[in-house]
Parts: C-alpha cells; structure tokens; sequence
C-alpha cells in the first residue's frame, strides 16, 4: 500500500469517527454554511461538533502549515482529503474569506507576524473577514479606485466608499484596497487590514435582483488605521504602496474560487437530477440537458486538471481566468435549464414548495457570478493578452 | 494519478511532436497522396517509420514485440496525428484492432500481431452498417458452416478497407438486429473469398470502403474471444477507439487554433493587426477555453480506461462529444478569421475542417455521444 493509499485510508476512518451524519448531506443554503467570526453561533450541535473536530485536526484548513492552524497536508494528500469528504457528502466545517483569500495572500506576502495572528484566527474561525475591492465609480477598471489613505506618521486616515463587499454587515475585519498616492496609478495602493468594530466604519446591505443581500456598501468616514499592531505585525501585506501584486495575486485566487474548479454543485452534471424532480422531459430540452452535461463533465475534468497542475508548479498563470470565464457561464447555462425544467413551480418566490423561492432567487443570483471577481469580457481580454498574446490586448 | 503528463509521457509527447511535424506534415503526407491519388490514402512508409518509433505496438503488450503501453500514451501519439494532418492506419490498426487482439487467441495474437507492430501490415475494423453510427443494431450475419462461418451483409464506413491486410468485422451469430447478445467478431484476411469492396474517397481524402460480405467462408479460428460474447469485445473497442478518436480531434483543434492564432498576429486591414481587434480577442479566447478543456477531458478519459474505472465508457462519451464540439468550433472560427485564403485549397486551415468532419463521423458524433451520456446518467 502506498503512503498515500494509507494516508486515505486514515482519513476514512478518521470521517468515520468525527463527521456527524447530519454534516453528510449537501450544502442547501446560507444556514448550513459555518462562516465563524465574533458573532458566530452554529445552527446545530452536529455543526458545532464538526467544525471543532476539524478545527482540533486542522481540517479547517488542511494545507496551510501547522504552526498556523493547518495541517500541513501535501497538494496530494489534500486532494485525498478532499475527494474522501465528497464521497460522504461532508459538508465543509468552516467557509470564509479568510481562508480563500485572505489566508493564501499572508502566506505569500505575509510576515512571521501576520501570519502567525492572523492565519491562526482565520484556521480557528475566530475572525471573520470580509474583501474591501470595488467602489462605485471601479468596477472592471479596479486600479481607478478612490478610497484614500491620509498618512498622519503612525497611522492614516481612512475616506471613501466600497461596494460589492460580501457579508461586510457579518464580518470583523476587512481587508481592503487603499490608495496612498494620488499621483500613482498601480504603486499608489496599498492592501490595508483593519477591524471593522473601529470608529467610522458603517455598512449597508444592497437587495439585489434575488431579494436577498448578500453584498453591502462599506462606508469609511475617517477611519484611524494604525500602521502595525504589534511587533512584525504591520497594519498591510506586503509593502506600502504595492498593494496592487497583492491584489492581482489575490484576484488570481478568487476567480479560482469562483470558478468551482475544486469541484461541487457547480461542475457536476444535471440531467438526472432534473429528471428525479421534473418526471417528463421535453425531447428538445432533454437534448440540451445532454449537452450541457458534456460540457460539465468535461469542465470537471478540465477543473481536476488545472488544480493538479496548479499544485505542481505547472500550467500558465493566466489559467484561473479561463476557468473563471469557463465555470461561470455554465453555471448560469445550468440554472436557464433548471428554470426551465422547473416551469411555473420554479416561479414562485415565497411558497413553501420552493423553500422559500430557492430556484428563481438561484437562477437569479448566478448572473452575478460572470461579474463579480472580473467580468468574463475582462477574463476574455486577460486571456488573448496573457495567454495567446494578441496584439494590443 | 495527477491530470497532467508524467515525465516518460511528456518524453514520449516530444519526440512524437518532432517526428510528426517533421515526416508526417501535409506537404509530405496528405497533400502529397492526394495530389497523386492514392489509393491508400497514406504512406506505407511513413508507416514503417511509425513501427521505428515504436508506435504501432504501442499497446501491445511486450511479448508480443510491443511497448505495453496505454491510452495516455496511444493518445499522445493520436493528439500529434491530428495536429499535422498525417494521415495513418495507427488508429484503426494500432487502437481499434490491437484493443480487438487483446481479446484474441494466443494462435491469432501470433498471426496479426507482429506484422502490424513492425508496420508491415495494416488493419479496419467493420463496425457501421449506413450512415450513421449505430452499433447496437448489427444486421451482417454469420452463420455456422462447418467447423467455421459463413458471413452475409454490407458494412460502411470501413476507413482503409481496400488497403487493410485484415477486417475485424462485427457479426451477428444469433439473436434479432438489435440485441446485446449473440455478436461475434472475426478476423477477415484480405483475400477472403466473397468480400468485395467499393472504395470511396472522402472530404478530408482518406479512403473508405462499403464492403460486401456475399457468403464469406471462414475458419472456427477467425473468431475473436467467444461466439455470440462478442459484444464485450466490440465495447472495448469502441471505448478504446472513441477516446483515441477525441484525441486526435483534439489535436485537430489545437492545429486549427495555432494555425489561426498565428494569422490573427500576421494579417493586417484597416492598418492593424487584426489581432488587436477586440471582436476577435474574444472569441479566440473563447475558443482557447473550448480547447484546453477538450483536451483536459480526453486525458480523463484516457486515464479512466486505462486505470480501469468502470466509468471509462462514459468518460469516452464525453470527451467523443467535447472534442466534437470544441474540434468543430476551432475549424470554423479557423477558416472564418482567416477570411478569403481560408477558402484556398492552398492553405492548411481547410484541410482542418475536412478532417474534423470526417472525426466527428468516426464512431459516433456529438448528438450520439451526447445522447448516450443522457442514458447511461439516467435519462
């Protein structure tokens, strides 16, 4: 048997022993999501329960190093993890910010400091972070925005306005894009984080088309932001006014995210399960159906590949973009056939039926998944200038 | 297993790049038998030149004088095929037959087996009955004559029939047109008595027969693996021969997309590359996306099948449909953005799309395939 055979059968047994049967079932809305945080509170025992038990192991966190709450896994050993957790449908123990984004910049950027408070806080589910990008006026054109930081020797003075800041009314801290020189476009920036607790910071929730509001505006009216929080600990990552590698690297990992490629609902198949819930298919729908299950099953494999590769230092860095681009649009193909699929029942809003208009509010909300973290006209520009290099893109 | 080429494999990807760009390009392969009006379709050196690599037994194991290798490999060799054009009987003679002969008897292993590793000898395989792909139903009979069979019928799309040394030929020995059992595959030498051939020339200029089976006398020892059980035989192959398909459509695409990446960076109108025009850029983008997931998926497949999944079969659909779908995508923004000259028979990116047409054919097409994954998940 080799180590990594062994290390799986580990693991079997070790979710065996620790994931509760209620924690065995698919993600079906924004309760059964463990986001932590100071005003956090578990849904049920079985959450708590779960959540700790990874927490203790590391789980939370599987890759990142020991010392900063992880578990040190090998790229290989975590894909075992991760393909063992899905053949038992066990849901994740903890989802944040912290963790996809926040967390691969300090290990990149970070110092000893940073990473050792603020990895650790994140691996625990102690803080909860939320991403301070877009403003009203930088959208796709990012680098054009406005928020500026004053300096007054030992801290700045924070002004100005972000929007599209996920769960900013939920979370604790931000991480957040500030300019600190006026008279320099991409090395004016700088990557701040602060508690959000302090004086002059507000949020306001956005409805959206879906009626719910998970996005808010962040609102920073002369927000004193301290320059280091104790020794090695500076108030930014990386260094002053080099915000924007920060940034980009972390926009790398977000369409990443975004993209599904590790898997889950938004690369799997879909046929059958319409087929389970509707009964009779159309033949012209079913045909399309078929379809689209190619080009998701495809998509998956393409997702397993480019993680692979990701992990052996392989594959162009550009990439994350082509999956972002690929992974949202077919989820939105996906939810057009559920609708579908779904005719009228799929329409209501409130009923009980649709648990409270699940498939119309869903459907609803992938529109925003080809915009936010680059549209996929930016995604299509980044490719043919990164990765085909087409002249004057 | 990681979803990437391991080193032997990125070895073996080089050296089948180089030889195939360099010997097996379309001014010393297509265009040269096609201008001359081969009957072939190919060359019988270049050929011999593919058992000097060590191609043609790629999957044959080593005691029958091959390199036991799998599918990966087999379909790197097939992604550079596409890529060039070369034409070659490596797919039905080196994937579709040896998958065959994997199931034969030692006797016929020994028969076939080595002139087609030393590319002295080639193969077809005799699977579609019309136009369209449509295994399931198999009307070409054999019956039981003596100790041997009698074969009646007419198979289509038989890709280098008249050239073959052999047919592997899939039969019905009992049951009704439409059933799972009572197949049986044999393996028809060229000069077996009542097979006639009618050679036809296709749109990408390879050679396909319709091939008559009038009373086709042949010994007990022409069966391949068990009388009726031949359904097991021909699914093997069929899997093993749509994956290879997907990856030579795949490297069809990616010739067809470098081809017209790289005019995109040459041709100028309106005093501007016309690379810079962001209409294109998107859709060159989108193509690229298309493409490296076609790819993505065969690889799947390949490494499915030859590590054994039980899900190989659906993965072959997959990745048979995607590459269709991609392949076609890259031949026809191919010959769109290169414009006027893309409608020369000068130029190469025409030849692509020949090719893709006659791939997307070969053992089932993107509706086929598609429509197959919808059955087999369940709807």
């Amino acid at each position: 048997m080799s180590d990594l055979e062994g290390f799986r059968s580990e693991v079997r047994a070790w979710l065996e022993a620790n994931c509760p049967a209620e924690m065995r079932k698919p993600v079906r809305d924004e309760g059964d999501v463990y986001w932590g945080g100071r005003n956090a509170s578990f849904k049920s025992d079985a959450q708590k329960q779960w959540f700790e038990a990874c927490r203790d192991k590391g789980y939370t966190v599987p890759e990142w190093p020991k010392e900063y709450g992880g578990a040190g896994l090998t790229g290989a050993e975590g894909k075992v993890l991760r393909q063992e957790m899905a053949r038992i449908d066990a849901r994740p123990p903890l989802s944040s910010f912290g963790i996809w984004m926040l967390g691969p910049a300090l290990l990149q950027f970070g110092t000893e400091g940073q990473k050792q408070r603020f990895l650790t806080e994140i691996a625990n589910g102690e803080i909860r972070w939320c991403q301070g990008y877009s403003e009203p006026g930088s959208g796709s054109d990012l680098v054009s925005m406005q928020t500026y930081g004053e300096d007054k020797g030992d801290h700045w003075v924070v002004n100005g306005q972000k929007i599209w800041t996920s769960y900013a009314d939920e979370a604790d801290w931000i991480f957040c894009l500030v300019r600190t020189d006026k008279e320099n476009k991409y090395q004016g920036i700088t990557f701040m984080l602060f508690d959000m607790a302090g004086e002059g910071v507000s949020t306001k929730p956005i409805k959206l088309i879906s009626g719910n509001s998970p996005f808010c505006e962040t609102f920073m009216d002369d927000v004193k932001v301290p320059k280091s929080y104790g020794e090695d600990i500076p108030a930014y990552v990386g260094e002053i006014n080099r915000g924007w590698d920060v940034a980009k690297y972390l926009l790398g990992h977000e369409r990443e995210m975004i993209s599904g490629a590790g898997g889950g609902d938004r690369t799997s198949a879909i046929g059958a399960a319409v087929k389970r819930n509707v009964g009779e298919i159309d033949p012209v729908l079913r045909a399309e159906l078929a379809m689209f299950d190619v080009d998701a099953l495809a998509y998956s494999a393409m997702g397993e590949k480019f993680l692979d590769e990701m992990k052996a230092g392989k594959g162009h860095p550009a990439q994350p973009n082509m999956m972002k681009y690929v992974g949202t649009e077919l989820n939105k193909r996906r939810h057009e056939l559920m609708m579908a699929a779904g005719g009228s029942r799929a329409l209501e809003w409130e009923s009980e039926d649709t648990s409270g208009g699940k498939p119309a509010r869903n459907w609803l909300r992938t529109k925003a998944n080809s915009i936010e973290g680059g549209t996929s006209e930016v995604m299509l520009n980044v490719i043919a200038k990164r990765i085909l290099d087409l002249p004057g893109a | 297993m990681p979803l990437y080429h391991d080193d032997d494999q990125t070895m073996l990807a080089e050296s089948a790049s180089q030889f195939m760009s360099e010997q097996g390009n379309t001014q010393k392969q297509l265009r040269h038998w096609r201008d001359r009006d081969c009957k072939d379709g190919f060359g019988h050196e270049l050929w011999k030149q593919f058992a000097e690599m060590g191609f043609t037994g790629i999957l044959v194991d080593e005691d029958h004088g091959g390199l036991g290798m799998g599918h990966v490999e087999a379909g790197i060799v097939l992604e550079e095929i596409g890529r060039n054009l070369t034409p070659s009987p490596f797919l039905t003679s080196s994937v579709l037959a040896a998958t065959a002969l994997k199931h034969a008897s030692d006797d016929a292993k020994g028969r076939w087996l080595p002139g087609m590793v030393e590319g002295e000898k080639i193969y077809a395989v005799a699977i579609d009955e019309g136009a369209k792909h449509r295994p399931e139903t198999i009307r070409t009979r054999a019956e039981k004559s003596g100790n041997g069979f009698r074969i009646s019928g007419q198979k289509d799309f038989v890709i280098h029939g008249a050239s073959a040394d052999m047919m592997i030929v899939a039969a019905r020995t009992s049951g009704d047109d439409s059933d799972e059992d009572g197949l049986t595959l044999f393996a028809v030498p060229k000069d077996a008595s009542g097979m006639s051939h009618d050679s036809v020339r296709l749109v990408d200029s390879s050679m396909a027969t319709h091939t008559k089976f009038d009373g086709v006398e042949l010994d007990g020892d022409a069966v391949i693996g068990e009388v009726d059980g031949g359904r097991a035989v021909l699914n093997a192959m069929l899997t093993a021969g749509r994956i290879g398909a997907a990856a030579e459509g795949a490297g069809v695409a990616r010739g067809a997309m470098d081809m017209t990446i790289d005019y995109l960076k040459q041709r100028k109108q309106f005093g501007k590359l016309i690379g810079e025009f962001q209409a294109l850029q998107h859709r060159a983008s989108h193509l690229y996306s298309e493409v490296e997931i076609a790819r993505a998926v065969v690889i799947k497949a390949a490494q499915m099948l030859d590590g054994g999944s039980e899900k190989a079969d659906l993965m072959a659909s997959v990745a048979k449909a995607k590459v269709a779908k991609a392949a076609g995508l890259a031949v026809r923004e191919g010959v769109q953005m290169h414009g006027g000259i893309g409608m020369t028979d000068e130029y190469d990116i025409g030849l692509y799309m020949k090719r893709d047409r006659a791939l997307q054919e070969f053992l089932g097409d993107q509706y086929y395939h598609a429509g197959r994954v919808a059955e087999m998940s369940g709807y």
